[in-house]
């Protein structure tokens, strides 16, 4: 299984055809207390950077965008009352939604996880 | 990912006494009323239930401290504002509102009688060079104006604060809500007044800017004190019913439609009918404002923000949400809206509308969070 990152700090893990999708650590620091998370239903159709999902913390809403293109097969229903699972464990169980990848070559777009890890300290 | 709104630099960010002291403390630094600010330390939630159950000291420099003085001056005060301002007793501490021609809100203050008989003004940050044109323009040139901007402003907020400030400064103990005086600390003049923004029984505290570190360090050597930022002086000020001005506030809201009528209250000021917008004043104030400020309990967990529409029963727009998020006493999303005045009447539901989502919510009696002010001894 493999992680990729976007610039946007959304992270997907990649298993076979199956892409799992959250925000990064280093997002969910910068967002702070996070209080609610609005995520994609079931079936729905995305196109990589549409927006798929809503974070919102104590001060702000955030976009989250599909890091790829695909359909949803799955949310985390865990964080309809436990939001702050992202701030807990923003890379494992906050993770916000599974999709179909219906062009895998898209991961050729975004970092690796060296990548992002640099990418984020020249911020 | 990405945030909502951008920040457009027009011109450069200032730099508040403390900013090496937030930095060095892990303060998150945003863009404020022109100012550099911490927005968090910890972060929003834990900073925000410390101030409900122990002592927050907040940086809020950023606001403008005025000086007024001269002969003719409560005169030249009562012609701007409508606050019984010669009935304002020496270290007496006064909410009021700067107020347009039309009867509008240029800016919310607090006022404050000195022992020679001038008067300390507090304004909001984001408006005072506004507010001190204003005031310029307005007042006669015997009345003198000074904008204090060689002091800094600290607010240390929570049921224990005076325990933490009075170990430092033992007379605070016996001033209570609304009223200040002047302490000697190590040889340092602060200015302390009962009052606050989040509340709490809490203390403001003027000093000046080159004494301000040392202060902070003292207060923060306290174990009752954690240092807490602008996003948790928000939610607190929410759900203490107190509105902020550039958003809850403005020049297009009167008194009345602010549900501010204690700004009003006092009757020889009404009978004189001689503040600015009156007329419109007194007559909202009788009949009522077409509409009026009131606070929200949101359905659900998503918070519904500043912007948001307020729906009647057939789905027509009828007023805005002018500000909203998550309360952390509470658990759940609040906000304030302005609706209209037959929908503003707590336990009326109502309809908000944000991103193509509709959430449900019900007029709640305010303040959220009951008010805990030092009032008194008990008797």
């Amino acid at each position: 299984m493999s992680r990729y990152f976007t610039e946007d700090h959304e992270w997907v893990d990649v298993d076979g055809d199956t892409g799992t999708v959250g925000i990064s650590d280093y997002a969910q620091s910068q967002l702070g207390d996070i209080v609610f998370v609005d995520v994609p239903e079931e079936g729905k159709e995305l196109t990589k950077g549409d927006d798929a999902a809503v974070v919102e913390s104590v001060k702000a809403a955030s976009d989250v965008y599909s890091p790829v293109s695909g359909t949803v097969i799955e949310a985390n229903s865990d964080l309809a009352d436990t939001p702050n699972l992202v701030n807990d464990d923003a890379e494992g169980d906050g993770w916000f939604f599974r999709l179909t990848l219906s062009d895998p070559d898209e991961l050729k777009d975004l970092m690796d996880e060296a990548a992002y890890e640099a990418f984020v300290a020249k911020l | 990912m990405s945030d909502d709104t951008d920040t457009i630099d027009e011109i450069a960010t200032q730099t508040l006494p403390l900013d090496p002291w937030h930095r060095a403390r892990g303060g998150r630094m945003v863009e404020f009323a022109g100012y550099w600010m911490p927005v968090q330390y910890e972060g929003i939630m834990a900073e925000h239930l410390w101030v409900r159950e122990s002592a927050g000291l907040f940086d809020v420099s950023h606001m403008g401290q005025l000086h007024l003085s001269g002969d003719g001056l409560d005169d030249a005060l009562e012609a701007l504002i409508p606050a019984d301002v010669k009935g304002l007793k020496p270290n007496s501490q006064k909410y009021s509102l700067l107020l347009a021609d039309n009867g509008g809100i240029l800016d919310d203050l607090m006022l404050t009688r000195l022992e020679d008989g001038s008067i300390y003004m507090v304004v909001n940050g984001a408006v005072k060079y506004d507010d001190i044109a204003h005031l310029r323009d307005h007042l006669p040139d015997q009345i003198t104006l000074n904008h204090m901007d060689e002091q800094a402003l600290l607010a240390l907020q929570g049921p224990k604060a005076v325990d933490a400030l009075a170990r430092l400064v033992p007379g605070v103990r016996d001033l209570v809500f609304m009223k200040g005086g002047r302490f000697d600390w190590n040889g340092v003049s602060l200015w302390i007044s009962r009052s606050g923004y989040t509340g709490e029984d809490g203390f403001e505290i003027s000093v000046p800017a080159e004494h301000v570190e040392t202060l902070a360090d003292a207060l923060l050597a306290q174990p009752e004190v954690k240092p807490i930022g602008l996003g948790a002086r928000d939610s607190l000020r929410l759900e203490a019913d107190l509105p902020l001005y550039g958003h809850d506030l403005d020049p297009e809201t009167t008194p009345i439609m602010a549900a501010l009528n204690f700004a009003v209250a006092s009757k020889r000021r009404r009978e004189e009918a001689n503040f600015p917008g009156a007329e419109r004043i007194l007559l909202e104030r009788e009949n009522g404002a077409i509409v009026r400020r009131v606070g929200l309990l949101v359905e659900g967990r998503q918070p519904v923000r500043e912007g948001a529409a307020v729906l009647d029963a057939d789905g027509s727009e009828v007023g805005k949400v002018t500000s909203g998020g998550f309360s952390p006493t509470l658990g759940q999303p609040i906000a304030m809206a302005y609706v209209p005045v037959p929908m503003a009447e707590p336990g009326a539901t109502v309809q908000l509308t944000q991103r193509g989502k509709v959430h449900n919510a019900t007029v709640a009696a305010m303040p959220f969070v009951p008010h805990r002010y030092f009032r008194g001894a008990a008797k």
